[in-house]
């Protein structure tokens, strides 16, 4: 058996997927739009087909405009559909830049050994390399249950692949975008109101008199809808507060900034509670209406006051004040962010739940400009037997931890995947798509170790990420401008359906995931499950059961329904019953009082950096999500590395400049691969370092990220777990700066 | 007829998407760019301020570039477009130098480009792909003469600035502040 997995960059393989790298700036291999000097084309020349970008998860729908020749040109939003109102973001825009990456997957691969026992992949057929899935998987099922057999998920692609997983007999699945992500928010708001957030967040910030960001950086987050609405805000004149140690975008374009001392946040959200409360000036008609727990609320913050939290977060009592009363004010048309990637310092779901009773206190849910009540449409499903029920799931991973997880945690499944650490169920063999988990998760000694240990690795994905590396079989995935998928249903003010299909066919020999999966499905004998020959009858069928068809989606892209649950505000002294414990929005949480948890928010201090060390925040820019589209040609135009983001006072002490390229280490010794240019700028504390997300990549195969600028995942070693529901705190690494580069008398460290 | 844009400061979140929206529409070659954002950060912290601007030519009403080119290849017409004909167009970058705004670039098939306010939209009354792809809503086009139009209704009641009015050549973008 084999006990040790080669990491292979994907460059090695025949002359057919050889490299070409870049010489300067501009001067790509692949010159689509120049080669021939094309003018503009009038719209009326080319075809446009609705699809839902996949270049993030907020979905927008748009059409791509397809000339005569066939050739994708552009991409724009579609006017009706609420995640885009007629306009994509710069991501969406630069799409096609996706679908030409010379650098994307071609052909499937299989891992080989040579007789000298190195490792290498080599180009496959599509026959061989489902086989050799299959079979594992048929393996698997006979020596360990299928069980054993887990998926590590994200997006479209993800969901055929869930699919084909809980055909086969597994729920061992988990998506970074949980217990990496957005899980803390998760469990603290179903705590409270006894419903998730969901995505789109069902915040109401076009009507806003008072939006409240904590920590979240709209406008460097691109999500898409929430920034027209934030510019919406702006134009009305509502009030904005935006609490960040960073001038984010968001920070500049606010009303208050407070530039709050990194890890405190409990304290100042606690210390608003206790102004609303000790002034009298919380909705008392709500809380008496709905809540449950306010006296014990109003006892456990007595002492939590501004004065109190000034010590601790460095914001001034006066100020506040001033922002608790502007929130009173403008009640309940307030929106307190729940924010989206809410894993920071391991106490997560004890801060957003702060943020859920604040919301609470002011009435800013279900009324106007506050958290409106979102529908989704309700698609039936394509008629299949009912899935096999696993013996085990991701929640037994657990064995009893994290009782609030309504996902799988990543982590977990790792350490499921080590034989060593003896969980009582293990996992051998996964399967991984649109997903790239060696810089998507933090703790890289855990994922190569959970990786080696696995007896089989299967990939899906359109680029060599990081993640295909660790593969025995890669499976070249269509883009998403290539290939039918699910219809998009998210939810919204207004129910609504949105239609993605090929503009063009799939380049090199990529297939969409619906035919991966179902050629994988029928190999394993699951044929009632994927009952159909093109995806495109699954959402043909869907459709007529909802009164529309593929014909008129082609035309339209996205068609809107009526409510079902009614108006998406409360009336007037409307009863609800909430789904908690109580049947009221939960201040005091019975739920997590029953767990051991604090019933109520504490705020506990977090450690700090040691001398010379720097706290690393890391975050987003609108051009890009995360390491998935540093590759693209259009993207990377606008911005194709990172830089670490460094006060004057603090470059003063070390002599950096901005330009001058430096080596990051952190307190655990970790040091980062390759320089990264310093950016000397007041947009940052002096007690922390800022860094974009998704750069630094390691393998030469994309050749235009490649080794542009430094990766903050390699930086974070140390991981805050939430009790609660086992998010991965991220944001408690320090770093310090090397002038020289460490790596220089050493070999090439691998991914 | 004078088209103009106004730019509005207090929204551009500097995304980019102008930028992109601009290479697919007009096929920009990778590298190079009409339009591009500026990000200026002034005082310390945390008294801060932060200005996004998304740039791009000017089409200057009394504009040095067509002024200074030698083969008439630079020119302005109806509604004071300032454009390039790339067929007379020598390549000899005069205009480059004359232009205050760093708007124009070699083209790599050797002659000047530069923003067109997307004439060929424009000509069919669409707004300029950057407008019509801003998630911020913070570009506006139109007639200065037409008080009705997206630029005049934006600038109505706010205050605004222009990029080096010293240089004399009445400038016809907006930011508005």
């Amino acid at each position: 058996m084999k006990t040790r997995r080669e990491f292979i960059k994907i460059s090695t393989v025949g002359a057919g997927l050889t490299a070409v790298g870049l010489t300067a700036f501009g001067s790509g291999i692949f010159r689509w739009l120049e080669s021939d000097n094309e003018k503009p084309v009038s719209d009326e020349d080319l075809t446009a087909y609705p699809t839902y970008c996949e270049v993030c998860f907020w979905k927008c729908a748009g059409w791509v405009y397809v000339d005569k020749s066939g050739r994708i040109r552009k991409i724009v939003g579609n006017k009706k559909d609420p995640h885009s109102n007629g306009r994509l973001c710069p991501r969406g825009t630069g799409g096609v830049g996706m679908y030409y990456d010379e650098d994307r997957l071609k052909t499937p691969l299989i891992r080989e050994t040579r007789d000298d026992g190195s490792q290498y992949f080599r180009e496959a057929t599509w026959d061989e390399a489902l086989d050799k899935v299959a079979g594992k998987m048929k393996e698997v099922k006979e020596k360990y249950g299928p069980e054993a057999f887990g998926l590590f998920n994200h997006g479209s692609p993800g969901a055929h692949l869930e699919h084909l997983m809980r055909a086969y007999g597994s729920e061992t699945n988990a998506e970074p975008a949980y217990a990496n992500c957005r899980g803390p928010r998760s469990a603290a708001y179903y705590a409270t109101f006894g419903a998730f957030i969901g995505s789109p967040e069902n915040t109401d910030i076009r009507d806003t008199r008072c939006l409240v960001l904590i920590g979240s950086h709209i406008g460097e987050n691109m999500h898409n809808s929430q920034i027209q609405e934030m510019s919406a805000a702006i134009n009305n004149k509502a009030t904005i507060i935006t609490v960040d140690p960073r001038l984010s975008t968001a920070a500049g374009h606010s009303t208050f900034w407070l530039p709050i001392k990194p890890a405190t946040d409990i304290a100042l959200l606690m210390a608003w509670i206790n102004v609303l409360i000790n002034e009298n000036i919380y909705n008392k008609d709500f809380v008496n209406k709905y809540t449950f727990g306010f006296d014990l609320l109003k006892n456990h913050v007595k002492n939590m006051t501004p004065e109190w939290a000034y010590g601790i977060t460095g914001i001034e009592p006066d100020v506040i004040r001033k922002t608790a009363r502007a929130m009173a004010g403008a009640a309940p048309a307030v929106v307190i962010h729940p924010g989206r990637h809410t894993v920071w310092y391991g106490d997560d779901t004890q801060r957003e739940r702060a943020m859920a009773i604040l919301t609470a206190l002011l009435g800013a849910w279900g009324k106007r400009g506050s958290l409106y009540l979102p529908e989704a449409a309700n698609l039936p499903q394509y008629p299949q037997p009912e899935y096999p029920e696993p013996s085990w799931t991701w929640k037994d991973i657990n064995e009893g931890n994290y009782p609030l997880a309504t996902m799988g945690i990543t982590t977990e499944l790792l350490k499921a995947s080590i034989p060593g650490n003896n969980y009582k169920h293990q996992i051998k063999a996964w399967l991984v798509g649109g997903t790239n988990l060696p810089v998507s998760l933090p703790d890289k000694k855990l994922f190569k170790e959970a990786a080696a240990a696995v007896e089989f690795i299967a990939v899906m994905d359109t680029m060599p990420m990081e993640i295909t590396g660790y593969a025995d079989v890669v499976l070249p995935e269509a883009t998403y401008l290539e290939r039918y998928d699910f219809l998009r249903a998210a939810q919204n003010r207004v129910p609504n359906v949105a239609l993605r299909m090929p503009a063009a066919e799939p380049k090199y020999e990529s297939k969409p995931a619906w035919w991966i999966t179902k050629q994988i499905g029928e190999k394993l004998g699951l044929h009632e499950y994927f009952n159909y020959n093109d995806y495109s009858e699954v959402i043909d069928w869907q459709l007529k059961q909802v009164g529309t068809s593929l014909e008129e989606m082609k035309q339209i892209g996205i068609k809107t329904f009526p409510r079902k649950s009614g108006p998406p505000y409360l009336g007037e002294n409307e009863d609800y019953t909430f789904n908690t414990n109580t049947g009221k929005i939960e201040l005091y949480s019975s739920d997590l009082a029953d767990h051991g948890f604090d019933p109520i928010p504490v705020y506990k201090p977090h450690p700090e950096p040691p001398q010379n060390f720097y706290r690393l925040i890391y975050g987003r820019a609108p051009m890009h999500t995360f390491s998935r589209t540093t590759n693209n040609h259009n993207l990377w135009d606008l911005m194709s590395e990172n830089s670490v983001w460094v006060n004057p006072r603090v470059a003063n002490i070390w002599g950096l400049k901005t330009g001058q390229k430096v080596w990051l280490k952190n307190q655990d010794d970790a040091v980062s691969k390759f320089p990264v240019a310093v950016r000397v700028t007041e947009r940052i504390r002096w007690d922390s370092v800022f860094m974009v997300h998704g750069f630094g990549h390691s393998n030469r195969k994309l050749s235009r990220a490649f080794g542009r600028g430094a990766s903050d995942e390699v930086m974070i070693t140390h991981v805050a777990v939430d009790p609660v529901m086992g998010g991965a705190g991220m944001r408690g690494n320090f770093i310090t700066f090397l002038k020289e580069d460490p790596n220089k008398n050493g070999k090439e460290v691998e991914a | 007829m004078r088209y103009a844009m106004a730019i509005d400061t207090k929204k551009c979140v500097g995304c980019g998407d102008c930028v992109v929206a601009c290479q697919t529409e007009n096929n920009v070659p990778h590298g190079y760019c009409r339009d591009w954002v500026v990000e200026n950060v002034n005082g310390k912290y945390p008294d801060l301020n932060l200005e996004f601007r998304s740039e791009r030519c000017n089409h200057c009403d009394n504009a040095p570039c067509v002024r200074c080119c030698p083969t008439g290849a630079s020119h302005i017409v109806e509604g004071g477009i300032v454009l390039v004909e790339d067929n007379k167009c020598i390549g000899c970058s005069a205009c480059i130098e004359s232009c205050p705004y760093n708007a124009r670039y070699v083209h790599p098939e050797g002659y000047v480009d530069k923003c067109t306010f997307c004439v060929q939209r424009v000509e069919k009354g669409q707004n300029p792909a950057c407008v019509d792809v801003c998630p911020t809503y913070c570009l506006h086009f139109g007639d200065l003469d037409d008080p009705n139009s997206a630029v005049s209704k934006a600038m109505k009641g706010r205050q605004w600035k222009l990029l080096s009015p010293e240089a004399g050549t009445k400038p016809q973008l907006y930011f508005l502040i």
